[in-house]
């Protein structure tokens, strides 16, 4: 095997089951009637199933589907924050989640307090984030707000704050679900141009957007997932043509 | 094992950062917050003191440090349950959107729980001083219970936080199991006024050998036996045992309770 077509992530056979009845559990003395009625963990909603494809170095990775496809679902997977009921996910490098953005802010600190914050959520060290401090803030072009609390943040602003924070290292790995969408133009020009850079740096690219034109400007392979299953994966061309005829 | 360790070190900055805002919320907005946690255990202490050795005439020399020393050692760990609880369903928000080791949540509490009795021992320096009681070189071994005790809370706080996100009652019930624990503990009582079948049942109760523990090695100069050591760490292992194996085992699925 050669270097270029190493994965740097395999996903095996994922399927993910979300409890629907969570409330039900709330009090021992119920847990113990649905025990013994052997009611318990019945009512599941499968979000994925079945899920496999592998994703080799510095590919860019798009996810297309409809609403509830389970998009969401299996980027949380892959980066670490849902373990999957069944089947494995394995990684190979640093991750750079962009799922939620500023998901680690606290909104009663101000700007600094968060950066430092998030910061450390994501795992950087204080000194680290000491040295890129000004950079983040002049990304996210907060220079005015740094110690202004972030509840009194546009969405915007936050978006800008927790995309800067979150790409200050550049990743092995870089997933992006559909944050592209929020933020004004120029942010969205800047966070495009952003990830660019670190795609010709080699990062590895999973991509999730609603515009067709940008997957299939920036990736070069596409999975098509239908109802938590893969209806389609391949080349872009291919799976976007396909995809498109669907939806128009 | 050692992908567990790189993680945790990498995480350590998060850990250090939550436990400094529980610090700054405590004792920096209030400029009365160390004060206060130095005095409320002393004003607790003359309520005891009242109480237990005017009244009820329990036959203890020096019963303000016999208290205060348990006292300080129950609250620790009564503390550092109590405030692991909720500390898995607190961090909802962040669990459900970032990868976070989720150790770190307990852990958090636990420690913030050691720093103030870390404080309240200053209470209890105040003590020894006021009534000139001597200092002998056992109170250097005061590290060894302080680890016995951080260690069997640790266990248990882990088996709580993890237990709770599936059982919410937990909640409640574990005010009542503490207030039993504690009156179980021999905190305000000498263990000598019971019964002996009930001593024994005392003698049960790992928070008994850590309290105890602690007022030998400070109050009565004495180095507890190899035989003390060893169920106060069986106690210590035990609990740290099972509260990682649980916990491991349930973490997978918080993300789905909470
Ligand atoms: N934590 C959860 N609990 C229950 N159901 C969930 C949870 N997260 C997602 N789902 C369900 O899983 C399905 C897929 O969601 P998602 O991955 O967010 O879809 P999308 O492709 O739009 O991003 C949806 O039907 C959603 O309701
Ligand atoms: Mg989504």
């Amino acid at each position: 095997m050669n270097i270029m077509s190493k994965n740097v992530i395999e996903v095996n056979n994922v399927t993910m089951r979300f409890n629907m009845s969570k409330e039900n559990l709330d009090s021992l003395k119920e847990y113990f009637i649905k025990l013994v009625k052997r009611q318990l963990f019945f009512e599941q909603f499968t979000a994925l199933s079945n899920v496999s494809f592998n994703i080799e170095k510095g590919d860019v990775f798009g996810i297309v589907g409809f609403n509830g496809a389970g998009k969401s679902t299996i980027l949380k997977v892959i980066s670490g924050i849902l373990q999957p009921s069944e089947g494995s996910v394995k990684i190979d490098g640093t991750i750079a989640p962009l799922i939620e953005l500023g998901a680690g802010f606290d909104m009663e600190l101000t700007a600094r307090e968060n950066v430092y914050l998030n910061g450390t959520v994501l795992g950087l060290s204080p000194d680290f984030i000491d040295t890129k401090y000004d950079e983040i803030i002049d990304f996210a072009e907060l220079q005015d707000f740094q110690d202004v609390a972030v509840k009194n943040f546009s969405s915007g602003m936050l978006a800008r704050l927790g995309f800067a924070i979150a790409t200050v290292v550049t990743p092995d790995i870089l997933i992006v679900d559909e944050i592209l969408s929020v933020g004004d133009f120029l942010f969205q020009q800047k966070c495009e141009n952003r990830i660019s850079e670190m795609m010709k740096n080699g990062t590895t690219v999973i991509i999730v957007s609603h515009s067709i034109e940008q997957i299939e400007k920036l990736c070069n392979k596409v999975i098509w997932l239908e109802k938590g299953k893969v209806k389609m994966l391949g080349e872009t061309k291919e799976v976007c043509d396909a995809y498109k005829s669907v939806t128009k | 094992m050692k992908t567990d360790v790189k993680n945790f070190l990498k995480y350590r900055y998060l850990l250090f950062n939550l436990i400094s805002r529980d610090i700054k919320v405590k004792y920096r907005r209030s400029v009365l917050g160390l004060v206060w946690s130095i005095l409320n255990p002393l004003l607790m202490m003359l309520v005891m003191t009242a109480v237990f050795s005017q009244i009820f005439k329990f036959d203890i020399p020096n019963f303000p440090l016999y208290y205060l020393i348990g006292s300080t050692v129950w609250g620790f760990f009564s503390e550092a349950t109590n405030s692991c609880i909720m500390s898995i369903l607190s961090a909802s928000s962040l669990i459900k959107k970032v990868y976070i080791p989720k150790y770190i949540f307990p852990l958090e509490k636990i420690v913030f729980a050691f720093v103030n009795m870390l404080f309240s021992f200053i209470a209890v320096a105040i003590i020894f001083a006021i009534t000139g009681t001597p200092l002998t070189w056992t109170a250097l071994l005061i590290p060894v219970p302080m680890i016995y005790t951080l260690i069997f809370s640790a266990g248990m706080g882990l088996l709580l936080s993890a237990l709770t996100v599936y059982f919410r009652d937990i909640l409640h019930l574990y005010g009542v199991i503490l207030t039993a624990w504690m009156y179980f503990t021999p905190i305000f009582y000498p263990i000598n006024a019971l019964p002996e079948f009930m001593q024994n049942l005392i003698k049960i109760n790992p928070l008994y050998h850590y309290v105890s523990y602690t007022r030998d090695i400070l109050m009565y100069n004495t180095v507890p036996s190899l035989e003390t050591n060893l169920i106060c760490i069986i106690y210590a292992l035990v609990s740290l045992f099972v509260g990682i194996v649980v916990f491991k085992k349930l973490q997978k699925n918080f993300i789905l309770y909470i």
